[in-house]
């Protein structure tokens, strides 16, 4: 049966106050998750002061402030830090989105982040996103044709190239398919928001020649049709995509393609 | 743990080949149960306070017979394709499954039978 409950070991509780910087005009607080493998035990929520007239803007620029100027073991993912890489995917305030993109300023009251919801801890602030990545990996995220390879380019109508907008643009960061309930249930089998966007983003591609391939692979009641338009994932994603509306897609062309 | 692939693990057994019509009946059904609902609701309210012989009579008659029996399929079948996605979504032994999905379509197939055998016997029971 679905777990409703965190099992013992996952359980948090009320972890270290930090503190306060000394001579700080302006301080946040933010509560923070830890879990460490190599220490154990259950995770925590430490509290950190953050010196907002010494700190960026954004909720990664306080993290690093802490990482920085507080504690160093502090653990999280980022790269671009500019809405890009997609490696600062967490959640805050409740929402899953990215830290980079994210001001602190939007929050109310305390600033809590949580690693992204119901995957594997690594450490801290860090998901192990291994099955993700496998997921998005079987869909066969590249080009397949089965024509000579023509001298140049494969060509593509503007009309069909625009077919392409609101899909392309997906980061993979994460934040839809951990943020979808049917994939924390069925994370196994369900392929999750981010894998089907991709999937999508493929199966209207003009130039490809595995569609009718493709949507036999999707077509499953779990891989696909685990979907329930809940639409956490079009609420979510940190860059206005709409992942339901891709799932709802590729349902379509299953039927079309029946009728 | 296990030492399979993360991806020999997404695509395990491959896929069923059989989501798109459970999705595309749940549809079809819930369309007719608005339609069969509506005429249903009507015909009850116009049967409101008449007595047993009337009520009965009209049962009897083919269009009344005919939605009630239309209805019941249309339902039965619809709540066990609804109820199988639920049962999908929150069992996950494999043996509890197929039990449970087993139990859901006799659920409903009895439900189904028992209502078919009611309107039948108002209509040719004499």
């Amino acid at each position: 049966m679905v777990q409703l409950t965190l099992p013992k070991n996952s359980r948090i509780t009320e972890g270290k106050v930090w503190p306060k910087p000394d001579s700080a005009s302006a301080l946040r607080e933010f509560r923070i998750y830890r879990w460490d493998p190599e220490a154990g035990g259950n995770p925590r929520m430490d509290t950190f002061y953050v010196d907002t007239e010494d700190c960026g803007p954004m909720v990664l620029d306080a993290l690093l402030w802490i990482k920085n100027k507080v504690d160093a073991t502090l653990t999280l993912r980022r790269s671009c830090r500019e809405g890009i890489c997609g490696s600062c995917a967490m959640n805050i305030d409740g929402m899953n989105t990215l830290a980079c993109t994210k001001g602190y300023d939007e929050v109310k009251g305390a600033v809590k982040i949580y690693p992204l919801p119901h995957m594997p801890v690594v450490k801290d602030l860090v998901p192990d996103l291994t099955g993700f990545y496998a997921q998005h990996a079987f869909i066969e995220p590249w080009l397949h044709t089965v024509s000579p390879t023509p001298q140049k380019e494969w060509l593509q109508s503007r009309a069909d190239r625009e077919k392409l907008d609101g899909l392309y643009e997906c980061i993979l960061c994460a934040c839809c398919t951990t943020s979808c309930p049917s994939y924390w249930w069925n994370g196994d089998k369900y392929l999750g928001p981010a894998a089907l966007l991709q999937a999508y983003r493929w199966l209207i591609d003009s130039r490809d020649e595995a569609t009718g391939e493709r949507l036999n692979d999707l077509d499953d009641p779990f891989r696909l049709y685990r979907c329930h338009t809940i639409m956490n994932c079009a609420q979510t994603c940190p860059k206005g995509l709409n992942p339901a509306k891709a799932i709802a897609e590729i349902k379509k062309m299953m039927v079309e393609r029946r009728l | 743990m296990t030492m399979r692939t993360s991806l020999g693990q997404v695509r395990g057994r491959g896929t069923a080949g059989q989501g798109t019509a459970h999705f595309m009946v749940q549809r079809f059904t819930a369309i007719a149960n608005v339609f069969l609902v509506i005429a249903f609701i009507v015909l009850i309210v116009s049967l409101t306070g008449k007595p047993y012989v009337e009520v009965r009579a009209t049962l009897a008659s083919p269009l009344p017979a005919l939605i009630i029996l239309a209805l019941m399929l249309s339902v039965a079948n619809h709540m066990r394709l609804g109820m199988q996605v639920v049962l999908e979504d929150y069992i996950h032994g494999d043996l509890s499954k197929i039990i449970a999905i087993a139990l859901n379509n006799l659920y409903a197939a009895a439900i189904g039978i028992v209502c078919i055998f009611a309107i039948l016997k108002i209509a040719f029971g004499g």
